[in-house]
């Protein structure tokens, strides 16, 4: 199931996982649309983990830190993760400097994401 | 034989001065996030005479984004207000000045800490000041309450990594 809006970013459920494709800057303007439609999705979903695509983005600031940080909020007392994918150097920068790198896991490619963590998880569960 | 001399000094002299001639853009816009995104890309666009590379064009729009929010979020809280952008290019050094006339920061030592944030309920992550810091050359933060909060941020470009 894909959900487009506005053209900004797009949000895939993939089972348990909330994949965001971010489309534009991750600024403050920006964060407001996707920090709303993800938590809409993963309050009516059951979401334990979140994979966040960079592709469509070479932009982001200390705003996207803020969605980043927020939404592993919600998802860490289910023991859930947040994955990044297609982060360019800029951004990998940003995760950085934020400390964040922590916090995430940065994959090659979204079905390495999506394997990776539901592997972890089933695995968790045995 | 002298006086040609001099005048070769005058001349070398008069290139110099032209070399380390500032260049200055003033920019001055309401307070509102859809214009955060203007500021930055007008910034990085009047410093790409000084032929930056990617990563420090990336950079001073970070850092240019950051203080921007600020002046939004924090100086106008959200209200109105106008946001003053003066970048001025001297040698191969910009300097960038954003000046609100917003509520002023009460303690700009705390402000500065990284992960400090008086809004954890937006999900602010307190990383604005750090961010400047990190990505700027020299970070200066003059503020006073109820009056209004400068950030003057400078960095030179082509310098060795």
């Amino acid at each position: 199931m894909v959900r487009k809006q506005e053209g900004i970013s797009e949000f895939e459920i993939n089972k348990d996982i909330l994949v965001i494709h971010v489309n534009g800057e991750l600024d403050h303007h920006n964060s407001a649309f996707i920090r709303e439609q993800a938590d809409d999705i993963i309050y009516h979903n059951n979401i334990h983990n979140i994979i966040f695509d960079f592709a469509g983005t070479a932009f982001m600031d200390s705003s996207g830190i803020g969605v980043i940080m927020g939404r592993y909020k919600l998802i860490k007392g289910v023991g859930g993760k947040i994955g990044i994918i297609n982060a360019g150097n800029s951004i990998r920068k940003i995760l950085l400097y934020s400390g964040l790198n922590k916090i995430t896991m940065q994959y090659s490619d979204l079905d390495s994401a999506v394997e990776t963590i539901s592997n972890e998880r089933g695995a968790e569960e045995c | 034989m002298l006086m040609e001399c001099k005048e070769n000094m005058e001349a070398e002299n008069k290139e110099v001065m032209n070399m380390i001639k500032s260049n200055r853009m003033y920019l001055e816009i309401d307070s509102c996030s859809e214009n955060e995104s203007f500021a930055r890309v007008a910034v990085a666009a009047f410093c790409t005479r000084l032929d930056p590379v990617l990563e420090e064009i990336e950079d001073i729009k970070t850092a240019v984004s950051e203080a921007v929010t600020n002046a939004v979020i924090h100086g106008y809280e959200g209200g109105e207000g106008t946001i003053i952008i003066e970048t001025t290019i001297t040698g191969n050094e910009v300097e960038i000045k954003i000046q609100d006339k917003g509520c002023g920061i009460e303690n700009i030592e705390q402000a500065k800490e990284p992960l400090f944030t008086t809004r954890p309920e937006e999900e602010r992550s307190g990383m604005g000041f750090s961010f400047m810091e990190i990505f700027m050359d020299n970070l200066e933060v003059i503020s006073e309450k109820n009056k209004g909060t400068t950030v003057i941020m400078k960095k030179i470009i082509g310098s060795p990594m």
